[in-house]
């Protein structure tokens, strides 16, 4: 049984995510949300549907994605690009112990950014009226789990992950979603959804085009499934690419 | 230049006076260095040969099989809405198109997001990378050349982009003779909103796009300013509109370059708009400002990509 946690690979992945320009983007969103969120109470007062409509349709559908893109691809892909991931491979360190550390490690930095912001913009937008800000915060962890692993995955194999995670969330998830409801059953979005779905009262007009049950175990097959995959993918990874 | 330092007679025999381990036999080959005495075809040219070879590269020829793979999925995501258009309006007879042919850029908005999002970082990022700004600088081209070339080159990639599903919409039109003067006014005011469109999007994206070396997170940073402020302009108008405040809804829109493009075709090109129902972007000088914020916003990216490139390459 190999370890799930390594502190030295860790500390190294949380310096790589926070050092650069990429806190400064992964931040300027989960603000921005915050004015958004300080800016409609003060129009419109506490206001239900306007929280749902900032929460789902802002934080859930665009700050998320995004965060999770930056940081799940941010958390080995540019290792890779620059080939220093090599030093790291080299030492006597289990791939899927470097896999899981960066899964955890790349989970607590979008938990950072998102999670807390939404909760934060829940309360600032109507106090947990109808537990509101429960539900998408409930959700917010849910997704950026799955996103972390599916975007770390992608990290692994392909090198233009970023812009497949991005083709994923925005045209996918966000166009194709919106157009065609059977995509639902494929988005990391509607699955989380489900839960906040649950947890808000039913007047709070949250609701998903998944059922429960099915968007937990989507949750957890993906988050699961991506993880060992990307374990695998590592443990197999070779340096013949194109340099 | 003259180019007279080569192309002298071969130089052979004789140790360099002072070379000290140089063996007495030590020559210097002439291996056939030649000056170049062909044309010069100056400062234009080479303005438009960037411009061409940008554009071309934003398209994926010339480059590697797998560089191509993206733009031309992209393109064909872009048009297949068009086609299937085109044979709903040819099977079911009806007398107009499903969709205006200015709403289609604003429709496909997440795919031209996209697109905008590789082709910019893909023009400038390399060049910034391996530091061959200065090869460029050290030729005829100034440094407006090189930033009016780039600029050029991807707003007419974006307009190509935008065009071709319209240049497909207005001939299935034609071929399944709907009114053809309809049709004609249509697609031209379809192409104005293009070329608008493709303005300030090649500007703001260029712009972003310019400030680092890194691709990846080029990319990232291109979506993040074409998508984010437009997800939160599109839900502050939502919720403005449930306030009842209708006359903010418009002011709102100015917020983000989709929104704005929205606006624009709403008051000027006579096209319907994505904003909540009751907004209305031509309503009280409104429209002039979304041009006004439009053309700015324009202007000020192409001013800052000038002022970011003063340092660069010296």
């Amino acid at each position: 049984m190999t370890a799930i946690y390594h502190p030295t690979v860790a500390r190294l992945t949380f310096r790589a995510l926070l050092g650069r320009k990429r806190a400064l983007i992964m931040g300027v969103l989960p603000a921005l949300l915050l004015v958004i969120a300080v800016a409609v109470r003060m129009l419109s007062g506490a206001d239900d549907r306007a929280a749902v409509s900032v929460l789902g349709g802002f934080a859930l559908a665009a700050v998320v994605p995004l965060v999770c893109v930056i940081a799940g691809t941010g958390s080995i892909a540019p290792e890779i690009d620059d080939g220093s991931v090599v030093y790291l491979l080299s030492k006597p360190v289990s791939r899927q112990t470097i896999i899981t550390t960066k899964f955890i490690v790349a989970v607590a930095v979008t938990g950072m950014f998102t999670v807390v912001p939404v909760y934060v913009a829940g309360l600032i937008l109507n106090g947990n009226s109808q537990y509101i800000a429960f539900a998408y915060t409930a959700a917010t962890a849910a997704a950026v789990i799955a996103y972390s692993a599916i975007f770390l995955l992608l990290g692994v194999i392909s090198r233009n992950a970023v812009v497949i995670g991005l083709i994923y969330a925005l045209i996918w998830e966000a166009l194709f979603g919106r157009l065609m409801p059977g995509v639902g059953n494929l988005s990391v979005q509607q699955w989380s959804l489900t839960l906040a779905e649950r947890i808000a009262s039913t007047g709070a007009n949250v609701s998903s085009t998944v059922s429960l049950p099915a968007g937990v175990i989507l949750l957890v097959l993906a988050t699961v499934g991506g993880v060992w995959y990307a374990g695998r993918r590592l443990a197999s990874f070779t340096f013949a690419g194109e340099h | 230049m003259p180019n007279d330092q080569a192309a002298d007679p071969a130089i052979t025999g004789g140790a360099p006076a002072g070379g000290a381990t140089a063996r007495g036999d030590a020559r210097i080959h002439n291996i056939g260095y030649r000056g170049y005495d062909g044309p010069r075809l100056g400062r234009s040219h080479a303005r438009r040969a960037l411009v061409e070879q940008s554009v071309r590269g934003a398209f994926g020829i010339g480059r590697s099989a797998k560089s191509k793979i993206l733009p031309l999925l992209l393109l064909a995501i872009m048009v297949f809405p068009a086609v299937i258009m085109v044979a709903v309006s040819l099977v079911t007879n009806t007398d107009e198109l499903p969709l205006e042919y200015t709403r289609y850029a604003v429709m496909l908005q997440p795919v031209l997001g996209l697109y905008i999002a590789l082709a910019a970082p893909q023009m400038v990022s390399l060049d910034l990378r391996y530091r061959t700004i200065p090869l460029y600088f050290s030729r005829p081209l100034e440094r407006t050349d090189y930033v009016a070339a780039k600029l050029t080159a991807l707003g007419v990639a974006i307009f190509l982009f935008t065009a071709l599903p319209l240049l497909v919409l207005y001939i299935g039109a034609l071929l399944a003779e709907l009114d053809a003067g309809d049709q004609t006014v249509g697609f031209l005011q379809g192409i104005a909103g293009a070329v608008v469109f493709a303005l300030l999007h090649a500007a703001i994206a260029l712009l972003i796009a310019s400030l680092t070396p890194r691709r990846g997170f080029g990319v990232a940073a291109v979506i993040a300013v074409l998508t984010v402020p437009f997800f939160a302009a599109t839900s502050l108008q939502w919720i403005l509109h449930d306030l009842g405040n209708e006359a903010a809804v418009g002011w709102v829109g100015l917020l983000s370059p989709g929104t704005l493009m929205d606006g624009i075709q709403g008051a000027y090109l006579g096209g319907a708009t994505d904003f909540p129902p009751g907004a209305d972007p031509s309503a009280g000088g409104m429209g002039v400002a979304y041009l006004l914020v439009t053309f700015g916003l324009a202007a000020l990216c192409s001013f800052l990509l000038l002022r970011r490139y003063r340092k660069e390459g010296i």
